[in-house]
């Protein structure tokens, strides 16, 4: 027999996290954005649950500033697959009045994202998220757990997490908690990519190199021109030849000049790249703690 | 390409953290913004330059106070192998943090400070990886640059590790001279040290040989779950498993044969640990969440009485005649205390015999009974179906780690 390689190991890991995500708890939900993290583990929770159906409905908090390459996706992922797909909007929260809009030249939805995702929970009865989280991405990352437990408000302690032993996962919950999941724990951006390359999996074509209209901030970041994003003085709009890292919110995540297509032209891009994914958005560039400070709050 | 897991402890001013920022750094998975955010983290704090060690803490307490609070994943990889790496605290009171660390990897590094020598903690680690059964141990003596890069010094140091390793089972050790700070032996080979032959801590855990850390021999899966008539799913815990293998489903001893077998949709002849499969039987047996599935000429015993190490991170101690629910991979049962044998007294590393209770992070041997039968092989055949956890009843809480002797 061939050698494990490093990949077969973290698929592993992933769909047995998965596996005990569907009996431990009453009511999941998969986090669905329609990036390469939330589709890669759509790829592994078929690969886990397959020929059943899937054993949780996709979730997708909809900022209302998504680019519509990646709603276009999402839309065809799941007529593929034939799941179930909800979509919450922030743009209902804000209407109700449960959270109101930033105001500003770089207003974003990242904070009211939050607690629409809150909303979602109690509205659907949801015991357990699942999420694309990376201990890669970011310092605060690096200590979650894989089973992280939230309190009522979705607030992450972490001086109350349980400690996981041999991957001994412990789903039990107290009335009021509810567990965030986390089976990529530990896939870098670089193994979701060669996973995507291995399995051949379709992606939003946002990720590869296309031309495109862009607002160069002042600090040297490109955004994509959108009607969410009022030009500034000292901001130009060019086009240019660029692809995205992440595809969340077009008002945070920046693009970077490209030539890459193929999923390996990415790979190589990516293993020679000299800035994080995270250093691309700009919400993680508030403070030095603005990921700790955000999960503390409810956030992923 | 593999993968390699390891954990490290040190002391708090053992280096412990430069010595992975150094690592980190070194292989390139310190990324430029990466880079600036540790500038201005370290300028804040009055110091110039680069602090190494700000790379790997990363709560704002541990920033503020300096110290490693909580486990911290951190990876990286080289033309060889990727690595995950498991930070842990190095301090007592933060235990269950470290065990958690040790109880994935294969390796474990552990820090001294050449001008200390083996320090209490220093004891402790090497207890706690030979209690977990890690299977290589590297000693990094560090701040050799402080004792001039002399042999002598650690040669000295060397010398009472080897006495005290004899006392803790740990197969492959492997003794380090380093400056974490000026990089000397962490991926490049010192130029300041000739006298040392061996490799350098990297190309040490490139190179180590860990495909036998893993029990390729007894065929154990626990099974998680259904996935449709006759089918169901697992991640094999050790050994491997065949198509047309005879099989028993264990505690209740239903047999069937493997008509076919998945791994992530795949249709696979065989399938080996550590991967997650789903196997179709040739005919309905009754089935549940927890039974283990195993070859029939190959199976553990059923137990009620297990006897078991133990590290206790309950708050109130542990006495027997406390119940609490027993998680072994996805099966449960509640269980009952009835003995407490010895507790280890982690200053002289002796054991006190029947001790009144155990105490937070506290680790002793028990004599657990068990409601419902458990099919558990012994820890040291087996680390993935040797091993369970305590949950406190009340709370919730994982209030244990524990080992099948």
């Amino acid at each position: 027999m061939t050698a494990l390689t490093h990949l077969d190991l973290l698929e592993a890991e992933a769909i047995y996290v998965l596996r005990e995500t569907a009996a431990w708890f009453k009511r999941p939900a998969l986090l669905f954005s329609g990036g390469k993290d939330s589709l890669c583990m759509v790829a592994l929770a078929l690969r886990g649950f397959r020929p059943g159906r899937l054993p949780f409905p996709l979730l997708h908090i909809d900022t209302g500033h998504n680019f519509p390459e990646t709603l276009e996706f999402r839309d065809r992922l799941v007529a593929d697959i034939g799941e179930e797909l909800l979509v919450r909007r922030v743009q209902d929260t804000v209407d109700a009045g449960h959270a109101r809009d930033e105001v500003g030249p770089k207003a974003s939805r990242n904070l009211q994202q939050t607690i629409t995702l809150l909303d979602s929970v109690r509205e659907l009865g949801l015991d357990a998220l699942i999420g694309g989280g990376r201990r890669d991405e970011e310092k605060a990352r690096a200590k979650e757990r894989i089973f992280s437990l939230r309190k009522d408000a979705g607030g992450w302690d972490p001086h109350r997490q349980r400690p996981e032993f041999w991957l001994q996962l412990n789903g039990a919950l107290c009335p009021g908690e509810h567990m965030r999941v986390f089976p990529l724990s530990n896939w870098t951006e670089l193994d979701v990519w060669q996973y995507i390359g291995r399995e051949r999996l379709d992606i939003p074509a946002l990720y590869r190199a296309h031309r495109r209209r862009c607002l160069r901030t002042r600090a040297g970041v490109l955004l994509a021109e959108s009607p969410h994003l009022a030009v500034e003085e000292g901001e130009t709009v060019e086009e240019l030849r660029v692809r995205f890292r992440t595809v969340g919110d077009m008002t945070c995540s920046a693009a970077m000049e490209s030539g890459a297509i193929s999923v390996d032209e990415i790979i190589d891009e990516i293993a020679a790249a000299r800035t994080s994914e995270r250093g691309l958005r700009m919400d993680d560039r508030r403070s030095e703690a603005a990921m700790e400070e955000r999960k503390t709050e409810g956030y992923f | 390409m593999d993968l390699l897991r390891f954990a490290t402890a040190g002391n708090v001013d053992d280096g412990k953290s430069t010595l992975i920022g150094r690592l980190l750094h070194d292989c390139r998975a310190l990324l430029d913004d990466q880079l600036d955010s540790l500038r201005r983290a370290s300028n804040r704090l009055g110091e110039e330059g680069l602090n190494l060690a700000f790379a790997t803490d990363g709560l704002r307490a541990e920033r503020a106070q300096n110290i490693t609070i909580d486990v911290a994943y951190r990876f990286f990889s080289t033309g060889k192998r990727r690595f995950i790496l498991a930070d842990c605290p190095g301090h007592l009171g933060y235990l269950p943090n470290m065990v958690t660390g040790l109880s994935t990897a294969n390796l474990a590094v552990v820090l001294v400070d050449v001008r200390h020598g083996l320090v209490e903690q220093t004891r402790r680690h090497c207890f706690l990886a030979s209690l977990f059964r890690i299977s290589h141990l590297v000693l990094c003596v560090n701040k050799m640059d402080l004792v001039d890069f002399a042999q002598s010094a650690f040669s000295e140091v060397r010398e009472q590790f080897e006495a005290f390793s004899q006392k803790v089972a740990i197969h492959d050790v492997t003794v380090i001279p380093m400056s974490a700070k000026l990089g000397d032996n962490v991926v490049e080979r010192s130029a300041t040290m000739p006298w040392y032959p061996g490799p350098p801590l990297l190309r040490h855990l490139e190179n180590v040989h860990i495909a036998s850390d893993i029990n390729q021999v007894d065929c154990r899966l626990p099974v998680q779950i259904s996935l449709g008539p006759r089918t169901w799913a697992g991640r094999l815990a050790s050994g491997h498993l065949c198509v047309g293998d005879e099989v028993a489903l264990l505690p209740g001893g239903a047999r069937a044969a493997v008509a076919g077998l998945t791994v992530a949709c795949r249709a696979v002849a065989e399938a080996r640990a550590p991967l997650s499969v789903a196997v179709e039987l040739d005919h309905d047996v009754d089935i549940r969440r927890g039974d283990l599935l195993v070859r029939v000429h190959n199976r553990p015993d059923l137990r009620d009485d297990v006897d078991a190490m133990v590290c206790w991170f309950g708050a109130e101690p542990l006495v027997a005649g406390r119940n609490l629910r027993l998680l072994h991979g996805p099966r449960q049962t509640r269980a009952t205390v009835s003995r407490l044998d010895y507790r280890f007294d982690m200053q002289t590393l002796s054991r006190e015999i029947n001790p009144p209770a155990l105490c937070l992070n506290d680790i002793g041997r028990i004599q657990l009974r068990a409601d419902q039968p458990l099919c558990p092989d012994r820890y040291q055949d087996n680390r993935a179906t040797g091993s369970f956890v305590l949950v406190d009843e009340a709370n919730n809480r994982t209030v244990a780690a524990c080992m099948v002797r």
